[in-house]
């Protein structure tokens, strides 16, 4: 009988025992990746395990990498927070010169990637390492105790946002990366989701096989940053998907005009309200009493939705 | 044959990287240090610098980078200056406690505020905590030959930290001296390979660096750090040995000049040892019994070396371009915790001159041994002293 291959490899990089929080939407993040990569290695060189991986500070490398303990199957790197790109590229230009095959794959949260990391992040990029750079972005800074960061959607409660009478919460849109990524003009950037796992897996193993550097922000879960039950750490993130809140998307050679979208609806019309999204979540618990901060973070989703060319109706 | 060209100081530094040939460059450009990563990109263009050149945006990109491609398992070398060796902080502890062998070429200069591009050690002096090995040169020849010790002693098992040669701005980095470029095949046999046994990203034997070091562990990590900065007292003595074999110049944690009946020892470190080596040839003529020493190894700090010198001696006047707020120079601070337990000490004064390219003079230097017979014969009521400042315009 033939055996069908599984839709995602059965290797592992990423062993249990690391101590991230039940329902963590980063760890599947960090699991599925890996995963992803090892295929996209296996089939470009033959060697599932011709990868290494540089990470930032963050709240996946302190749960992975504790000493004596490591989550890593993988050769792995910690250096800083705010240098994951620049690391990497060192890496990867060292692997040249031993003459290893293979891909670096880079790990930061939004606080190293949209903040703090940026300026490496435009570094590596323009100068084309060959390095697939993964954002996980959990839109505030977890790790240190959910302080804002420029990722960190409108509206939302964090500790340094928190809402108040001359406060709606988090006062500033959310900064797309992924867009400034793909202003690099660099073969491939995407976003994703944990609640599309075959999407993210795809675009892990696109970004791994491209020659130079990818870029792809991925929305993981924090469950006590977000304030959501551990169990619906992934529903929180399908909701994301289909109230328009998260989109899904590709932009090649940084090809603004044929940007590939997933999950769009035909007629650009959203069938759910972005308040399913938010009722979840206990950092917006506050936002559900204010339909003007609720008006104005739709304002700005149509306004993002523009900027990647799709006009969106949000019901 | 080794052989001689006319050369910056800049120009040694890079020649140095091409002869260690380090798999990696990573480097960033900055005045007065621009010349180095300019002179390795002619190297690399012409193929004579079988390198990966990385032009990073940052000096904290290209120490994070160099952290990387050393964590990767090869030889990489940098170089910098001030702000820029100011904003890799960060990183020169972690390439330390993760036991990196990179060594940076630093033409030493002065900090802001206000700006200021020329020479003084305060760059390399407050990074002394960071866990780097730190050398001094006196010309463009130890600028050079620095380079290459260093390479020696921060890949050595028994140290593995990396290490910062320091060669004064302008004043070296931008003048023009004879150099003795050696033979390739000599400084291969004098490193060898980089093969390190504890740093690898093989994804065949896949290890995790940079872990998270709970109070259960950290501090037995950062011990190991002091250990490696002692063991390397042997291994630099050893490294000198073999390097004055092979090449014939003699190196030494610190080199006396004139020291064996002098009553006030001039101290200091970098180009600066020159003018008071001549400076000492003069006062001896004139029958005065004075001395001098240059610390080429600052860290570690050559503790035994000081204290023998401290016993031949009435005053030990350090000379030094670098001031510690609150306290006096670092230098001072260093030679001062050398001797705390001495039975016997001498006087030790310190003078700060020099900074931001302030020109050290004769008279300057006439002005520190004045200080120095008045502290022999009345006493010490001060012991820091600012050198050549234009009280004027205070």
């Amino acid at each position: 009988m033939a055996v069908r291959k599984p839709p995602i490899t059965t290797r592992e990089y990423w062993a249990p025992g690391h101590a991230a929080c039940a329902g963590c939407g980063c760890a599947i993040v960090m699991r599925l990746a890996t995963k992803a990569f090892s295929e996209a290695m296996e089939e470009k060189y033959g060697d599932p395990d011709a990868f290494a991986i540089a990470h930032a500070t963050g709240c996946m490398e302190v749960v992975s990498a504790v000493f004596p303990y490591t989550a890593w199957k993988a050769p792995w790197i910690h250096v800083a927070f705010e240098n994951a790109a620049a690391a990497a590229s060192g890496v990867e230009a060292a692997w040249k010169k031993l003459g290893y095959k293979g891909k670096i794959l880079a790990f930061a949260g939004d606080g190293g990637t949209a903040d703090i990391g940026l300026q490496a992040l435009s570094g590596m990029l323009e100068r084309r390492h060959n390095v697939v750079y993964i954002m996980y972005d959990n839109e505030a800074y977890m790790n240190t105790g959910i302080q804002r960061s420029s990722s960190t959607p409108y509206g939302a409660w964090t500790t340094t946002s928190p809402p108040g009478k001359y406060s709606i919460g988090e006062d500033k849109p959310k900064k797309w990366v992924a867009l400034i990524a793909a202003a690099h003009m660099v073969p491939y950037v995407a976003t994703a989701s944990i609640a599309d796992p075959y999407d993210f897996y795809r675009k892990v193993k696109k970004a791994a096989k491209v020659d130079g550097p990818a870029f792809i922000q991925v929305q993981g879960t924090c469950v006590p940053g977000w304030r959501v039950p551990p169990e619906k750490s992934v529903e929180v993130a399908r909701l994301a998907i289909e109230t328009g809140v998260w989109p899904l998307f590709e932009i090649e050679n940084g090809d603004f005009r044929n940007i590939k979208f997933q999950r769009f609806p035909k007629d650009g019309k959203f069938k759910k309200p972005i308040e399913e999204y938010l009722k979840l979540q206990g950092r917006f618990k506050h936002l559900l009493k204010n339909p003007e901060a609720i008006q104005q973070l739709k304002e700005q989703i149509k306004e993002m939705w523009k900027v990647l060319g799709k006009e969106v109706e949000l019901p | 044959m080794p052989t001689w060209k006319v050369m910056k100081g800049n120009e040694a530094a890079a020649w140095a990287a091409k002869l260690a040939k380090p798999k990696v460059v990573a480097a960033f450009p900055i005045t007065p240090s621009t010349l180095v990563p300019e002179k390795i990109s002619e190297f690399v263009a012409n193929g004579e610098m079988d390198a990966e050149f990385i032009k990073v945006e940052s000096e904290h990109s290209a120490i994070s980078a160099c952290v990387g491609a050393s964590a990767a398992g090869v030889r990489v070398f940098t170089a910098t200056a001030s702000q820029g060796l100011a904003l890799m902080h960060e990183i020169l502890f972690i390439a330390a406690g993760m036991r990196l062998p990179i060594v940076m070429a630093i033409g030493n200069r002065a900090l802001s505020a206000p700006i200021n591009i020329w020479n003084d050690w305060q760059d390399t002096i407050s990074e002394r905590d960071t866990g780097w090995l730190q050398f001094y040169a006196e010309n463009n020849q130890e600028a050079l030959d620095l380079i290459l010790i260093a390479f020696k002693v921060a890949e050595d098992e028994r140290v593995l930290l990396p290490a910062m040669t320091g060669f004064d701005a302008f004043i070296l980095t931008h003048t023009v001296e004879p150099v003795e470029i050696p033979d390739q095949e000599v400084v291969d046999e004098f490193l060898g390979e980089y093969v390190p046994k504890h740093a690898y990203l093989d994804p065949k034997r896949p290890i995790t660096q940079g872990a998270l070091g709970f109070p259960a562990h950290y501090m037995e990590a950062r011990y190991t750090v002091w250990e490696a900065m002692e063991n390397a007292r042997e291994v630099i003595k050893e490294a000198f040995e073999e390097f004055e074999k092979k090449f014939g110049r003699k190196y030494q944690m610190v080199e006396e000049y004139k020291t064996e009946d002098a009553e006030i020892i001039l101290v200091t470190m970098g180009s600066l040892a020159g003018t008071v080596k001549e400076f000492v040839d003069k006062k001896r003529e004139e029958g005065l019994k004075i001395g001098a020493a240059k610390i080429t190894v600052y860290r570690p700090f050559p503790i035994e070396e000081i204290k023998a010198l401290a016993k031949k001696t009435k005053v030990l006047a350090i000379l030094e371009k670098d001031i510690s707020f609150g306290l006096g120079g670092a230098v001072f601070g260093d030679v001062g915790r050398t001797l705390i337990n001495e039975s016997e000490k001498p006087i030790v004064l310190d003078f700060i001159l020099g900074l931001g390219g302030r020109d050290v003079t004769f008279a300057n230097l006439e002005e520190v041994i004045e200080i120095s017979e008045k502290a022999m014969k009345e006493g010490v009521e001060e012991d820091v002293f600012w050198i050549g400042l234009r009280k004027e315009i205070l």
